[in-house]
């Protein structure tokens, strides 16, 4: 096409089939570009997931102050009698420290494994010294252990996966190695079905009005001010539309502001529960339900996009069927519309939430706690959730830290995928049961 | 044949067949009534959403500018920022955005678009049924994760690729190419709905001339679904805008003005969100100045998502 064009004649004979492989071969040239474009992101996805694989799992190593065995001439701690393990702690520790230990329970009193950990805590002490990613610890052990065996001659060096049971269930503490992740999971958790409870009436209602509503006119258009009032409401749902349209386009950090403003200072009264008498005071309004409007207002707009989608859907048969039998408007939304549309509305919904449990930006401006110890008890409590402590895991400078938030990552992934699963099966099982 | 109808319902009323006069005028229910307007407030309260973000916005930022430091013309033309000796200059902020979006674009586009051709004229049903998740999943992916994945993965990348002399620890490339990889799947499928979107019978029609699968993909379905190639462009160029936690994460914490992709430097919404991450004291100058920030970084998303629904409005080619 254009490579003869530009000559002005067209071209004959052998000229065709020449002119004819090199195009083709430059087609070619482009498709395989293109696929190699669609396949970076498979890459990127790829590479993402390693990364934090990498992170999450590694290795670590500890050197202790004192080596067991110097302690205990060559055997375990768990072969010692109580009275030699009394013996090391006595020769050991400053008699201040001592006293204390005596004060809080005496040594003799002790079980053997409280004393063995009294000895690990206090005498032996290990610490890290420096941590591997995955990929190191498995295919460069050798260096690793020579550069160890350099720096650090008495460190050993061990598998660490910084994902555990005891990660998931331990509260935020400053130590990487005791700090797990469960304030923020529950903290996740209760603002997710608050945030549900409250945007998918409002966000249903509202696409149910566009849908079903919106070309209905309420007032009697014989007089003139019923045919004004019609007029305006229909100018009004159009300009809820327009203005859904362009809510979905505000970045996100903007809703944190306005929630800052309105639900953290504005309402502070009502969201920090001092208006229903006492309550977690120290809070000033910064409280899951402020975080849960907040995150309301987010994700409206995309409920109401994907529910109107849904109603859309459910074939105007149905509805003429159902006014048939004598229905009224509401009755028939009630018992056809929102039956047919539910799987979509769902699924929509759901896919809406888990924006809404990776988001971070508002949250932060609303001012979530990063170091919050005490489990969230209600709606006026403070809270933290996944991402800001990813968040904050990720912008501290020590290697523990990133590590943990590799780990947290992957719950948080998890949880995702779990949504996302839920949202998938629910759809399919709610498209079996439906009615047309 | 019978000619008796049974009406099987037993809660259908018996009298009103029997009754003499059957009101056949609408009656008014105000159930359904109650029911429509709780519905339209419903829908309201989108409404209110943009009032109160247009209200805190302006409220707060006309405090901000009232203050003795600030003043408006120093806000849009000076270079530095910096609060604490009352410097408030928005210009390094929007550079830096303007850089990070930028580089963002420059992955993004190419990538974008080359997937969504890839998809809509190339691939066989199988291929784009696997591929249409993973871009999906990628698009899924929180935010928070992408700036790790910056700051741990591609910064030292780059510092080993550009020597760690010229890329600093915090630099507005590796947020770029994150921000870049993040608004892709974005471009990818919103184009890939607009080329899907072209009639099969323009392909064929090209097709028939001779022209090759390349050929007739560039010169005619390109073409034909511009509009909406350029109104995902665009809608990406406003999400790369607002994009906090990956800029945030690893473009740096210090307003600065340069154009240096491998220095450090604070972006618009880097910035609110470290300003109100520490203890911020409300009525204080910082309090206010994430306001005008915000004023700013609204006004510049709302116009460019309205761009794009006017391109798409305007220049859209209907078929059929």
């Amino acid at each position: 096409m254009i490579p003869s064009s530009s000559t002005g004649r067209l071209p004959q004979g052998r000229e065709v089939n020449a002119n004819v492989a090199r195009r083709q071969r430059y087609g070619k040239a482009w498709e395989y570009l293109l696929l190699t474009s669609t396949l970076l992101g498979l890459v990127v996805l790829v590479l993402l997931i390693f990364n934090i694989v990498n992170d999450a799992f590694g290795a670590i190593a500890t050197q202790s102050s004192v080596e067991v065995e110097s302690l205990t001439g060559g055997r375990d701690l768990e072969e010692l009698s109580q009275a030699e393990l009394i013996a090391i702690l006595e020769a050991e520790l400053r008699s201040r420290v001592l006293r204390n230990l005596e004060r809080e329970q005496p040594l003799v009193e002790r079980e053997q494994a409280n004393l063995i950990d009294l000895i690990n805590t206090e005498i032996v002490k290990p610490e890290i010294v420096a941590i591997y990613p995955l990929n190191r610890f498995l295919f460069e052990r050798s260096a690793i252990e020579a550069q160890l065996a350099a720096e650090f001659p008495r460190a050993e060096l061990s598998f660490k996966s910084w994902l555990s049971g005891n990660f998931i269930t331990n509260p935020m503490s400053s130590d990487p190695l005791k700090a797990g992740v469960r304030t923020a999971i529950l903290g996740s958790l209760w603002l997710l079905s608050l945030t549900i409870l409250i945007a998918f009436p409002l966000g249903i209602g509202a696409a149910i009005y566009l849908e079903e509503y919106k070309n209905e006119k309420p007032f009697d258009e014989r007089s003139s001010l019923g045919k004004r009032a019609n007029a305006l409401i229909t100018r009004a749902a159009g300009l809820i539309e327009t203005n859904i349209y362009n809510l979905s386009g505000v970045p996100s950090i903007i809703y944190g502001i306005l929630g800052l403003a309105i639900f953290v200072r504005a309402l502070e009264t009502i969201t920090s529960g001092s208006i229903f008498g006492g309550s977690d005071t120290t809070a000033n309004g910064r409280t899951i339900l402020s975080a849960a409007l907040t995150m309301t207002l987010l994700i409206l707009p995309v409920v109401i996009i994907s529910s109107q989608e849904a109603i859309r859907a459910v074939p105007s048969s149905l509805r003429q069927a159902s006014y048939g039998l004598g229905a009224t408007k509401w009755q028939t939304i009630w018992n056809i519309v929102l039956p047919n549309a539910m799987p979509g509305i769902l699924t929509g919904t759901i896919l809406a939430v888990s924006r809404a449990i990776g988001e971070t930006a508002p949250l932060i401006v609303i001012g979530a706690s990063t170091f919050i110890v005490t489990d969230p008890e209600g709606l006026f409590s403070k809270f933290t959730v996944l991402p800001i402590q990813i968040y904050n895991w990720t912008s501290r400078p020590q290697e523990e830290f990133r590590a943990i938030a590799a780990a947290a990552i992957m719950v948080l992934l998890t949880i995702l995928v779990t949504l996302n699963a839920t949202a998938i099966i629910l759809r399919n099982y709610l498209r079996s049961k439906r009615v047309g | 044949m019978t000619d008796q109808v049974t009406v099987s319902s037993a809660t259908q009323p018996r009298r009103a067949i029997s009754a003499k006069i059957v009101q056949l005028q609408r009656r008014p229910r105000i159930g359904e009534t109650i029911i429509q307007v709780v519905l339209f407030f419903c829908g309201f309260v989108s409404i209110f959403t943009t009032i109160g973000i247009v209200y805190v916005l302006f409220q707060e930022s006309l405090s901000f500018f009232a203050d003795p430091e600030v003043s408006l013309s120093e806000f849009f033309t000076k270079t530095v920022w910096q609060p604490q000796i009352g410097e408030f200059g928005i210009l390094p902020l929007v550079n830096a955005t303007l850089l990070t979006s930028f580089i963002a674009m420059l992955v993004a586009l190419p990538l974008g678009i080359g997937m969504a051709i890839y998809l809509s004229e190339y691939a066989s049903l199988r291929l784009r049924s696997t591929l249409k998740p993973i871009i999906e999943l990628l698009a899924g992916i929180p935010t928070v994760v992408y700036g790790y994945f910056a700051l741990t993965f591609v910064t030292p990348a780059l510092r080993d690729l550009f020597g760690r002399d010229t890329v600093s620890i915090y630099n507005n490339l590796s947020a770029g190419l994150v921000v870049g990889i993040l608004i892709t799947p974005m471009i990818a499928t919103l184009s890939e709905d607009a080329l899907s979107a072209v009639p099969s019978s323009l392909r064929q029609a090209s097709f028939g001339l001779g022209a090759t699968r390349w050929e007739t993909a560039i010169h005619i379905v390109v073409p034909a679904a511009l509009s909406g190639i350029i109104a995902a462009a665009i809608i990406a160029m406003s999400r790369a805008v607002g994009e906090t936690m990956v800029v945030a994460l690893a473009a740096g914490a210090s307003p600065n003005f340069t154009w240096n992709p491998f220095q450090p430097a604070e972006t618009m919404t880097g910035h609110i969100a470290r300003i109100s991450g520490g203890d911020l004291s409300y009525g204080s100058i910082d309090y206010r100045s994430i306001f005008a920030i915000g004023l700013v970084l609204f006004f510049v998303t709302l116009i460019l998502n309205i761009a794009s629904r006017q391109i798409v409005r305007r220049f859209r080619e209907v078929y059929e």
